[in-house]
Protein backbone atom coordinates (compact mmCIF):
# COMPACT_ATOMS: atom_id res chain seq x y z
CA UNK A 1 0.00 0.00 0.00
CA UNK A 2 1.09 3.97 -0.95
CA UNK A 3 0.97 4.61 2.69
CA UNK A 4 3.64 2.08 4.05
CA UNK A 5 6.32 3.17 1.36
CA UNK A 6 8.25 6.33 3.38
CA UNK A 7 8.97 9.85 1.14
CA UNK A 8 12.12 10.32 1.30
CA UNK A 9 11.83 14.00 1.87
CA UNK A 10 9.76 13.48 4.54
CA UNK A 11 12.66 10.85 6.34
CA UNK A 12 15.37 13.58 5.16
CA UNK A 13 13.77 16.46 7.01
CA UNK A 14 12.54 14.20 10.27
CA UNK A 15 16.66 13.08 10.36
CA UNK A 16 18.25 16.54 10.10
CA UNK A 17 15.40 18.01 12.74
CA UNK A 18 15.72 15.23 15.02
CA UNK A 19 19.65 15.46 14.95
CA UNK A 20 19.44 18.99 15.30
CA UNK A 21 16.93 18.42 18.22
CA UNK A 22 19.68 15.98 19.73
CA UNK A 23 22.54 17.74 20.03
CA UNK A 24 21.09 21.56 20.48
CA UNK A 25 18.89 19.95 23.63
CA UNK A 26 21.85 17.96 25.10
CA UNK A 27 23.87 20.85 25.14
CA UNK A 28 21.41 23.72 26.42
CA UNK A 29 18.51 21.54 27.74
CA UNK A 30 19.75 18.00 29.16
CA UNK A 31 23.05 18.27 30.05
CA UNK A 32 22.58 21.26 32.74
CA UNK A 33 18.95 19.86 33.69
CA UNK A 34 20.46 16.69 34.35
CA UNK A 35 23.45 17.34 36.28
CA UNK A 36 21.72 20.37 38.04
CA UNK A 37 19.29 17.48 38.91
CA UNK A 38 22.11 15.28 40.21
CA UNK A 39 23.21 17.64 42.20
CA UNK A 40 19.94 18.68 43.77
CA UNK A 41 19.62 14.86 44.57
CA UNK A 42 22.94 14.69 46.04
CA UNK A 43 22.64 17.83 48.15
CA UNK A 44 19.33 16.38 49.59
CA UNK A 45 20.71 13.08 50.09
CA UNK A 46 23.42 14.81 52.29
CA UNK A 47 21.13 17.20 54.03
CA UNK A 48 19.30 14.48 55.01
CA UNK A 49 22.45 12.51 56.03
CA UNK A 50 23.64 15.67 58.17
CA UNK A 51 20.40 16.14 59.59
CA UNK A 52 20.51 12.54 60.71
CA UNK A 53 24.13 13.13 62.07
CA UNK A 54 23.45 16.42 63.77
CA UNK A 55 20.06 14.59 65.34
CA UNK A 56 22.34 11.58 66.79
CA UNK A 57 24.94 14.12 67.77
CA UNK A 58 22.05 16.10 69.57
CA UNK A 59 20.69 13.49 71.14
CA UNK A 60 24.14 12.00 72.34
CA UNK A 61 24.75 15.35 73.50
CA UNK A 62 21.54 15.29 75.38
CA UNK A 63 22.25 12.42 77.05
CA UNK A 64 26.19 13.27 78.09
CA UNK A 65 24.04 16.38 79.58
CA UNK A 66 21.80 14.71 81.36
CA UNK A 67 24.38 12.30 83.14
CA UNK A 68 26.19 15.36 83.88
CA UNK A 69 23.29 16.82 85.44
CA UNK A 70 22.53 13.92 87.08
CA UNK A 71 26.41 13.89 88.55
CA UNK A 72 26.28 16.72 89.49
CA UNK A 73 22.99 16.35 91.63
CA UNK A 74 24.92 13.73 93.62
CA UNK A 75 28.25 15.33 94.00
CA UNK A 76 25.95 18.05 95.34
CA UNK A 77 23.89 15.75 97.54
CA UNK A 78 27.51 14.04 99.03
CA UNK A 79 29.08 17.62 99.15
CA UNK A 80 25.76 18.78 101.31
CA UNK A 81 26.25 15.82 103.35
CA UNK A 82 30.03 15.48 104.06
CA UNK A 83 29.45 19.73 104.85
CA UNK A 84 26.61 18.49 107.67
CA UNK A 85 29.00 16.07 109.15
CA UNK A 86 32.10 18.31 109.19
CA UNK A 87 29.48 20.82 110.66
CA UNK A 88 28.69 18.45 113.70
CA UNK A 89 31.84 17.33 113.91
CA UNK A 90 33.14 20.68 114.35
CA UNK A 91 30.30 21.41 116.93
CA UNK A 92 30.93 18.50 118.58
CA UNK A 93 34.25 18.72 118.74
CA UNK A 94 33.79 22.30 120.03
CA UNK A 95 31.29 21.10 122.36
CA UNK A 96 33.96 18.66 123.87
CA UNK A 97 36.31 21.18 124.19
CA UNK A 98 34.62 23.45 125.95
CA UNK A 99 33.14 20.46 128.36
CA UNK A 100 36.70 19.56 129.02
CA UNK A 101 37.62 23.35 129.34
CA UNK A 102 34.95 24.12 131.83
CA UNK A 103 35.59 20.98 133.64
CA UNK A 104 39.26 21.51 134.16
CA UNK A 105 38.29 25.60 135.04
CA UNK A 106 35.91 24.20 137.73
CA UNK A 107 38.56 21.97 139.06
CA UNK A 108 41.30 24.60 139.14
CA UNK A 109 38.72 26.66 140.80
CA UNK A 110 37.63 24.23 143.58
CA UNK A 111 41.33 23.33 143.41
CA UNK A 112 41.92 27.39 144.49
CA UNK A 113 39.20 27.50 146.69
CA UNK A 114 40.30 24.20 148.78
CA UNK A 115 43.69 25.87 148.72
CA UNK A 116 43.00 29.33 150.06
CA UNK A 117 40.36 27.78 152.74
CA UNK A 118 43.34 25.14 153.80
CA UNK A 119 45.46 28.24 153.98
CA UNK A 120 42.74 30.80 156.02
CA UNK A 121 42.38 27.69 158.05
CA UNK A 122 45.68 27.29 158.93
CA UNK A 123 46.11 31.28 159.92
CA UNK A 124 42.69 30.94 162.12
CA UNK A 125 44.87 27.77 163.34
CA UNK A 126 47.98 29.90 164.24
CA UNK A 127 46.10 32.90 165.38
CA UNK A 128 44.01 30.98 167.86
CA UNK A 129 47.18 29.46 168.63
CA UNK A 130 48.84 32.38 169.08
CA UNK A 131 45.98 34.04 171.30
CA UNK A 132 46.03 30.89 173.42
CA UNK A 133 49.53 30.82 174.21
CA UNK A 134 48.92 34.93 174.79
CA UNK A 135 46.07 34.18 177.23
CA UNK A 136 48.20 31.33 178.91
CA UNK A 137 51.27 33.25 178.94
CA UNK A 138 48.78 35.98 181.12
CA UNK A 139 47.25 33.27 183.11
CA UNK A 140 50.44 31.91 184.19
CA UNK A 141 52.42 35.23 184.80
CA UNK A 142 49.27 35.40 186.94
CA UNK A 143 49.65 32.61 188.86
CA UNK A 144 53.17 32.18 188.71
CA UNK A 145 53.29 35.65 190.61
CA UNK A 146 52.55 33.05 193.86
CA UNK A 147 54.52 30.81 195.30
CA UNK A 148 51.73 27.99 195.55
CA UNK A 149 50.96 28.43 191.90
CA UNK A 150 54.38 27.83 191.02
CA UNK A 151 54.23 24.67 193.06
CA UNK A 152 51.07 23.72 191.64
CA UNK A 153 52.00 24.58 188.01
CA UNK A 154 55.26 22.54 188.74
CA UNK A 155 53.56 19.20 189.61
CA UNK A 156 50.99 19.51 186.66
CA UNK A 157 53.75 19.94 184.61
CA UNK A 158 55.54 17.22 186.13
CA UNK A 159 52.08 15.57 184.96
CA UNK A 160 51.97 16.27 181.79
CA UNK A 161 55.61 14.81 181.51
CA UNK A 162 54.48 11.38 182.94
CA UNK A 163 51.45 11.53 180.64
CA UNK A 164 53.97 12.12 177.48
CA UNK B 1 1.78 -3.74 35.09
CA UNK B 2 -1.12 -1.42 35.09
CA UNK B 3 -0.67 0.88 31.89
CA UNK B 4 -0.10 -2.00 30.20
CA UNK B 5 -3.74 -3.89 31.11
CA UNK B 6 -5.14 -0.24 30.27
CA UNK B 7 -3.25 -0.48 26.91
CA UNK B 8 -4.41 -3.76 25.81
CA UNK B 9 -8.18 -2.19 26.38
CA UNK B 10 -7.33 0.50 24.32
CA UNK B 11 -5.96 -1.35 21.51
CA UNK B 12 -8.82 -3.88 22.27
CA UNK B 13 -11.10 -0.64 21.58
CA UNK B 14 -9.39 0.39 18.42
CA UNK B 15 -9.53 -3.31 17.01
CA UNK B 16 -12.92 -3.55 17.73
CA UNK B 17 -14.09 0.39 16.54
CA UNK B 18 -11.62 0.38 13.94
CA UNK B 19 -13.14 -2.96 12.73
CA UNK B 20 -16.69 -1.54 12.49
CA UNK B 21 -15.71 1.39 11.12
CA UNK B 22 -14.07 -0.01 8.45
CA UNK B 23 -16.82 -2.17 7.42
CA UNK B 24 -19.38 0.78 7.64
CA UNK B 25 -17.47 2.95 5.52
CA UNK B 26 -16.56 0.08 3.38
CA UNK B 27 -20.35 -1.24 2.96
CA UNK B 28 -20.82 2.93 2.06
CA UNK B 29 -18.56 3.09 -0.38
CA UNK B 30 -19.34 -0.43 -2.24
CA UNK B 31 -23.17 1.20 -2.04
CA UNK B 32 -21.41 4.17 -3.78
CA UNK B 33 -19.86 2.85 -5.90
CA UNK B 34 -22.85 0.86 -7.21
CA UNK B 35 -25.11 3.76 -6.89
CA UNK B 36 -23.05 5.69 -9.42
CA UNK B 37 -22.42 2.69 -11.58
CA UNK B 38 -26.57 2.61 -11.98
CA UNK B 39 -27.34 5.93 -11.38
CA UNK B 40 -26.72 8.72 -14.06
CA UNK B 41 -23.79 10.82 -13.57
CA UNK B 42 -25.43 13.84 -11.99
CA UNK B 43 -25.89 12.12 -8.90
CA UNK B 44 -22.39 11.68 -8.20
CA UNK B 45 -21.56 14.81 -6.68
CA UNK B 46 -23.83 14.09 -3.72
CA UNK B 47 -21.98 11.05 -2.10
CA UNK B 48 -19.09 11.68 0.26
CA UNK B 49 -16.03 10.10 -0.55
CA UNK B 50 -14.82 8.81 2.73
CA UNK B 51 -11.75 6.55 1.85
CA UNK B 52 -10.62 9.63 0.32
CA UNK B 53 -11.51 12.13 2.62
CA UNK B 54 -9.77 10.18 5.50
CA UNK B 55 -6.96 9.41 3.77
CA UNK B 56 -6.38 13.14 2.57
CA UNK B 57 -6.02 14.28 6.40
CA UNK B 58 -4.01 11.46 7.89
CA UNK B 59 -1.19 11.37 4.55
CA UNK B 60 1.08 14.07 3.99
CA UNK B 61 0.60 17.00 1.27
CA UNK B 62 2.01 19.60 -0.05
CA UNK B 63 -0.29 22.04 1.13
CA UNK B 64 -1.72 23.26 4.34
CA UNK B 65 -5.40 22.35 3.74
CA UNK B 66 -8.08 23.70 6.30
CA UNK B 67 -11.26 23.19 4.47
CA UNK B 68 -13.34 23.92 1.67
CA UNK B 69 -16.11 25.75 1.00
CA UNK B 70 -18.93 25.49 -1.11
CA UNK B 71 -19.45 27.89 -4.16
CA UNK B 72 -22.61 28.42 -5.65
CA UNK B 73 -22.12 26.49 -8.83
CA UNK B 74 -21.56 23.60 -6.70
CA UNK B 75 -17.85 23.88 -6.83
CA UNK B 76 -15.96 22.90 -4.00
CA UNK B 77 -12.91 25.63 -3.25
CA UNK B 78 -10.63 24.25 -1.01
CA UNK B 79 -9.07 26.78 2.15
CA UNK B 80 -5.59 25.83 2.07
CA UNK B 81 -1.78 26.86 2.60
CA UNK B 82 0.60 26.72 -0.14
CA UNK B 83 3.54 25.17 1.05
CA UNK B 84 7.46 26.06 -0.52
CA UNK B 85 8.48 22.61 -2.84
CA UNK B 86 12.28 21.94 -3.05
CA UNK B 87 12.23 19.42 -6.29
CA UNK B 88 15.63 17.71 -6.70
CA UNK B 89 15.97 16.40 -10.67
CA UNK B 90 19.11 14.46 -11.60
CA UNK B 91 20.11 17.09 -14.12
CA UNK B 92 18.34 19.77 -13.80
CA UNK B 93 19.26 21.02 -10.69
CA UNK B 94 17.25 21.87 -7.50
CA UNK B 95 13.58 23.77 -8.29
CA UNK B 96 11.81 25.66 -5.61
CA UNK B 97 8.09 26.98 -6.11
CA UNK B 98 4.93 27.51 -3.96
CA UNK B 99 2.59 24.21 -4.45
CA UNK B 100 -0.10 27.27 -4.87
CA UNK B 101 1.00 26.65 -9.00
CA UNK B 102 -1.04 23.48 -8.72
CA UNK B 103 -4.75 24.45 -8.16
CA UNK B 104 -5.93 22.88 -11.38
CA UNK B 105 -7.19 19.38 -10.37
CA UNK B 106 -9.29 16.35 -12.65
CA UNK B 107 -9.83 13.27 -11.75
CA UNK B 108 -9.00 10.62 -13.73
CA UNK B 109 -10.32 7.00 -14.36
CA UNK B 110 -9.01 5.37 -11.41
CA UNK B 111 -9.28 7.38 -9.16
CA UNK B 112 -6.47 9.20 -9.17
CA UNK B 113 -6.65 13.34 -8.62
CA UNK B 114 -3.63 14.66 -11.19
CA UNK B 115 -3.17 18.78 -10.86
CA UNK B 116 -1.80 21.17 -13.57
CA UNK B 117 1.82 21.07 -15.47
CA UNK B 118 4.15 23.63 -13.68
CA UNK B 119 7.96 23.35 -14.67
CA UNK B 120 7.52 20.25 -16.54
CA UNK B 121 6.23 18.65 -13.01
CA UNK B 122 2.81 17.89 -11.34
CA UNK B 123 1.24 16.29 -8.52
CA UNK B 124 -0.85 12.76 -8.69
CA UNK B 125 -2.62 12.56 -5.99
CA UNK B 126 -4.42 8.99 -5.06
CA UNK B 127 -3.60 7.41 -1.24
CA UNK B 128 -0.89 10.06 -0.58
CA UNK B 129 0.91 13.13 -2.92
CA UNK B 130 3.61 12.69 -5.61
CA UNK B 131 5.37 14.79 -7.48
CA UNK B 132 6.15 13.43 -11.12
CA UNK B 133 7.99 14.88 -14.04
CA UNK B 134 5.68 15.22 -17.21
CA UNK B 135 8.97 13.65 -18.95
CA UNK B 136 8.65 10.50 -16.26
CA UNK B 137 12.36 11.43 -15.10
CA UNK B 138 13.22 10.74 -11.64
CA UNK B 139 12.48 13.10 -8.86
CA UNK B 140 13.47 13.66 -5.37
CA UNK B 141 10.89 15.23 -3.49
CA UNK B 142 12.41 17.66 -0.13
CA UNK B 143 9.60 19.19 -0.52
CA UNK B 144 8.28 21.19 3.45
CA UNK B 145 5.28 19.62 3.06
CA UNK B 146 2.25 19.74 6.00
CA UNK B 147 4.03 17.01 8.02
CA UNK B 148 7.71 18.88 7.64
CA UNK B 149 5.97 22.60 8.53
CA UNK B 150 4.26 20.88 11.77
CA UNK B 151 7.36 18.54 12.73
CA UNK B 152 9.22 22.18 12.66
CA UNK B 153 6.58 23.84 14.83
CA UNK B 154 7.12 20.75 17.21
CA UNK B 155 10.42 21.23 16.54
CA UNK B 156 10.65 25.14 17.67
CA UNK B 157 7.84 24.56 20.50
CA UNK B 158 10.23 21.83 21.74
CA UNK B 159 13.63 24.04 21.84
CA UNK B 160 11.69 27.21 23.05
CA UNK B 161 9.87 25.28 26.31
CA UNK B 162 13.32 22.76 27.31
CA UNK B 163 15.99 26.00 26.70
CA UNK B 164 14.06 27.78 28.96
CA UNK B 165 13.42 25.20 31.22
CA UNK B 166 17.03 24.60 31.55
CA UNK B 167 17.50 28.34 31.87
CA UNK B 168 16.23 27.84 35.19
CA UNK B 169 18.67 25.34 36.65
CA UNK B 170 21.43 27.01 35.72
CA UNK B 171 20.66 30.20 37.22
CA UNK B 172 19.34 28.44 40.94
CA UNK B 173 20.11 25.07 41.03
CA UNK B 174 19.60 24.13 44.59
CA UNK B 175 15.88 26.06 44.33
CA UNK B 176 12.82 24.05 44.65
CA UNK B 177 11.57 23.63 40.76
CA UNK B 178 7.85 25.24 40.03
CA UNK B 179 5.30 26.20 37.24
CA UNK B 180 6.62 24.38 33.87
CA UNK B 181 10.36 23.65 34.94
CA UNK B 182 8.42 21.47 37.38
CA UNK B 183 5.97 19.66 34.91
CA UNK B 184 9.66 18.66 32.51
CA UNK B 185 11.69 17.64 35.50
CA UNK B 186 8.82 15.32 36.61
CA UNK B 187 9.01 13.60 33.40
CA UNK B 188 12.45 13.88 32.74
CA UNK B 189 13.20 11.53 36.01
CA UNK B 190 10.58 9.29 35.26
CA UNK B 191 12.19 8.89 31.97
CA UNK B 192 15.36 8.83 33.72
CA UNK B 193 14.62 6.56 36.96
CA UNK B 194 11.96 4.27 34.87
CA UNK B 195 13.79 4.04 31.14
CA UNK B 196 17.62 5.15 31.57
CA UNK B 197 18.48 3.62 34.72
CA UNK B 198 16.60 -0.25 34.82
CA UNK B 199 17.74 -0.96 31.16
CA UNK B 200 20.96 0.60 30.59
CA UNK B 201 22.20 0.32 34.32
CA UNK B 202 25.48 2.44 34.81
CA UNK B 203 26.06 3.56 31.63
CA UNK B 204 22.59 5.27 31.52
CA UNK B 205 24.30 8.88 31.86
CA UNK B 206 25.28 8.41 27.87
CA UNK B 207 21.91 7.70 26.07
CA UNK B 208 19.77 9.54 28.47
CA UNK B 209 19.65 12.83 26.27
CA UNK B 210 19.02 10.71 23.46
CA UNK B 211 15.93 8.82 25.05
CA UNK B 212 14.83 11.99 26.52
CA UNK B 213 14.78 13.67 22.60
CA UNK B 214 12.93 10.90 21.50
CA UNK B 215 10.31 11.04 24.33
CA UNK B 216 9.84 14.87 23.91
CA UNK B 217 10.28 14.25 19.95
CA UNK B 218 7.52 12.08 19.33
CA UNK B 219 5.51 13.13 22.00
CA UNK B 220 5.04 17.18 21.08
CA UNK B 221 4.32 15.45 17.87
CA UNK B 222 1.84 13.43 18.75
CA UNK B 223 0.39 16.28 20.43
CA UNK B 224 0.46 18.48 17.51
CA UNK B 225 -1.40 16.17 15.29
CA UNK B 226 -4.04 15.84 17.25
CA UNK B 227 -4.74 19.21 16.78
CA UNK B 228 -7.60 20.17 14.65
CA UNK B 229 -6.23 20.60 11.14
CA UNK B 230 -3.14 19.07 12.80
CA UNK B 231 -0.58 16.69 10.19
CA UNK B 232 -0.76 13.27 11.12
CA UNK B 233 3.25 13.70 11.54
CA UNK B 234 3.69 10.57 13.82
CA UNK B 235 1.42 8.48 11.88
CA UNK B 236 3.76 8.43 8.73
CA UNK B 237 6.23 6.00 8.45
CA UNK B 238 9.27 7.82 7.30
CA UNK B 239 8.80 9.57 10.61
CA UNK B 240 8.60 6.42 12.63
CA UNK B 241 11.31 4.87 10.11
CA UNK B 242 13.97 7.53 10.78
CA UNK B 243 13.35 7.46 14.71
CA UNK B 244 14.01 3.51 14.48
CA UNK B 245 16.61 3.95 12.27
CA UNK B 246 18.73 6.58 14.75
CA UNK B 247 17.91 4.20 17.53
CA UNK B 248 19.09 1.27 15.65
CA UNK B 249 21.87 3.29 14.49
CA UNK B 250 23.07 3.78 18.10
CA UNK B 251 22.28 0.21 19.49
CA UNK B 252 25.17 -0.98 16.60
CA UNK B 253 27.09 1.79 17.57
CA UNK B 254 27.34 0.81 21.31
CA UNK B 255 27.36 -2.87 20.80
CA UNK B 256 29.74 -4.77 22.74
CA UNK B 257 31.75 -7.95 21.63
CA UNK B 258 29.52 -9.99 24.36
CA UNK B 259 26.64 -8.88 22.02
CA UNK B 260 27.64 -9.94 19.13
CA UNK B 261 29.73 -13.19 20.77
CA UNK B 262 25.86 -14.49 21.98
CA UNK B 263 24.63 -13.76 18.97
CA UNK B 264 26.79 -14.96 16.07
CA UNK B 265 28.15 -18.18 18.34
CA UNK B 266 25.64 -19.26 21.03
CA UNK B 267 27.85 -21.20 23.70
CA UNK B 268 26.77 -24.85 24.53
CA UNK B 269 24.75 -25.61 21.53
CA UNK B 270 24.63 -28.15 18.61
CA UNK B 271 25.93 -27.27 15.58
CA UNK B 272 22.75 -27.26 13.56
CA UNK B 273 20.57 -26.18 16.40
CA UNK B 274 23.37 -22.77 16.49
CA UNK B 275 22.95 -22.39 12.67
CA UNK B 276 19.02 -21.98 13.30
CA UNK B 277 19.93 -19.91 16.00
CA UNK B 278 22.14 -17.30 14.36
CA UNK B 279 19.62 -17.08 11.47
CA UNK B 280 16.93 -16.51 14.42
CA UNK B 281 18.76 -13.65 16.03
CA UNK B 282 20.08 -11.86 13.15
CA UNK B 283 16.67 -11.85 11.98
CA UNK B 284 15.10 -10.74 15.70
CA UNK B 285 17.79 -7.91 15.34
CA UNK B 286 16.60 -6.55 12.38
CA UNK B 287 12.90 -7.09 13.16
CA UNK B 288 13.33 -4.68 16.08
CA UNK B 289 14.11 -1.00 14.77
CA UNK B 290 11.06 -2.34 12.42
CA UNK B 291 9.11 -3.21 15.02
CA UNK B 292 9.72 0.73 16.75
CA UNK B 293 8.81 1.78 13.17
CA UNK B 294 5.54 -0.18 12.59
CA UNK B 295 4.39 0.56 16.37
CA UNK B 296 4.16 4.14 16.85
CA UNK B 297 3.22 4.75 12.90
CA UNK B 298 -0.01 2.40 13.48
CA UNK B 299 -0.86 3.83 16.35
CA UNK B 300 -1.01 6.57 15.48
CA UNK B 301 -2.49 6.13 12.20
CA UNK B 302 -5.12 4.27 13.42
CA UNK B 303 -5.60 6.68 16.31
CA UNK B 304 -6.26 9.29 13.27
CA UNK B 305 -8.13 7.14 11.22
CA UNK B 306 -10.42 6.40 14.33
CA UNK B 307 -11.44 10.04 15.23
CA UNK B 308 -11.95 10.54 11.60
CA UNK B 309 -14.19 8.21 11.10
CA UNK B 310 -16.22 8.64 14.21
CA UNK B 311 -16.90 12.31 13.00
CA UNK B 312 -17.26 11.06 9.42
CA UNK B 313 -20.04 8.78 10.44
CA UNK B 314 -22.26 12.19 11.59
CA UNK B 315 -21.87 12.53 7.91
CA UNK B 316 -22.71 9.27 6.60
CA UNK B 317 -26.18 9.38 8.52
CA UNK B 318 -26.60 12.62 7.32
CA UNK B 319 -26.89 11.01 4.05
CA UNK B 320 -29.32 8.22 4.48
CA UNK B 321 -31.47 11.18 6.75
CA UNK B 322 -31.05 14.44 7.98
CA UNK B 323 -32.96 13.79 10.85
CA UNK B 324 -30.73 11.06 11.46
CA UNK B 325 -27.46 12.34 10.79
CA UNK B 326 -28.36 14.94 13.47
CA UNK B 327 -29.89 13.00 15.83
CA UNK B 328 -25.99 10.97 15.43
CA UNK B 329 -24.44 13.97 16.32
CA UNK B 330 -24.11 13.92 19.99
CA UNK B 331 -23.24 10.12 19.91
CA UNK B 332 -20.48 10.28 17.43
CA UNK B 333 -19.27 14.20 19.31
CA UNK B 334 -19.12 12.05 22.38
CA UNK B 335 -17.40 8.73 20.68
CA UNK B 336 -14.79 11.37 18.83
CA UNK B 337 -14.53 12.82 22.20
CA UNK B 338 -13.93 9.80 24.05
CA UNK B 339 -11.52 8.82 21.16
CA UNK B 340 -9.30 12.01 21.50
CA UNK B 341 -8.95 11.74 25.00
CA UNK B 342 -7.38 8.42 24.73
CA UNK B 343 -5.70 9.54 21.78
CA UNK B 344 -4.33 12.19 24.51
CA UNK B 345 -2.84 9.14 26.30
CA UNK B 346 -1.99 7.01 23.46
CA UNK B 347 0.33 9.91 22.51
CA UNK B 348 2.09 10.20 25.74
CA UNK B 349 2.02 5.72 25.88
CA UNK B 350 3.43 5.82 22.82
CA UNK B 351 6.39 8.16 23.30
CA UNK B 352 7.26 6.54 26.51
CA UNK B 353 7.15 2.50 24.47
CA UNK B 354 9.25 4.03 22.00
CA UNK B 355 11.94 5.42 24.38
CA UNK B 356 11.60 2.37 26.58
CA UNK B 357 12.08 -0.01 23.60
CA UNK B 358 14.82 2.09 22.33
CA UNK B 359 16.72 1.88 25.67
CA UNK B 360 15.73 -1.84 26.16
CA UNK B 361 17.30 -2.48 22.73
CA UNK B 362 20.65 -0.36 23.59
CA UNK B 363 20.52 -2.16 26.80
CA UNK B 364 20.63 -5.62 25.22
CA UNK B 365 23.64 -4.44 22.64
CA UNK B 366 25.59 -2.92 25.65
CA UNK B 367 24.87 -5.88 28.62
CA UNK B 368 27.96 -7.57 29.96
CA UNK B 369 28.01 -10.92 31.01
CA UNK B 370 26.87 -10.43 34.56
CA UNK B 371 22.73 -9.77 33.59
CA UNK B 372 21.60 -12.57 31.78
CA UNK B 373 18.36 -12.39 34.28
CA UNK B 374 17.34 -9.31 32.45
CA UNK B 375 16.47 -10.62 29.15
CA UNK B 376 12.62 -11.92 30.34
CA UNK B 377 12.17 -8.57 31.13
CA UNK B 378 13.34 -7.41 27.64
CA UNK B 379 11.39 -10.00 26.17
CA UNK B 380 8.12 -9.24 28.45
CA UNK B 381 8.51 -5.39 27.16
CA UNK B 382 9.29 -6.15 23.40
CA UNK B 383 6.35 -8.42 23.59
CA UNK B 384 4.02 -5.22 24.44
Amino acid sequence: MDLLTPELGLFFWTLIAFLAVFFILRKFAWGPIISSLGDREKGIADSIATAERVRNEMSQLKAENEKLLAQAREERTAMLREAKETRDKIVGEAKDMAKIEANKIIVDAQHQIQQQKMAAITEVKNEIGTLAISVAEQILRKQLNAADGQDTYMKMLAGDIKLN
Amino acid sequence: MGIKRLYSLFVLTFALFGASINAAAQAEENHEAAATEAAAPHEEKKGINITELVFGHVSDSHEWHLFSLKKENGEEKPVAFPLPMIIYQPGKGVTVMSSGHFEEWHKTADGKAISNEHEGLYIEKHMKEKVLAVDGSKVYDFSITKNVLSMLIGVVLLLWAMTSAAKKYKTGAQVAPKGFQNFIEVVIVFIRDEVAKPNLGAKYLRFLPLLLTIFFFIWINNLLGLLPGGANFTGNIAVTACLALVAFVVMMANSNKHFWGHLLNPPNVPFLVKCLLVLIEVMSLCIKPVALMIRLFANMLAGHIVILSVICLIFIFALLNVYVGSGFVLVSLAFSIFMFMLELLVAVIQAFIFANLTAVFIGQAIEGDHSHDHEHGHDAAAAH
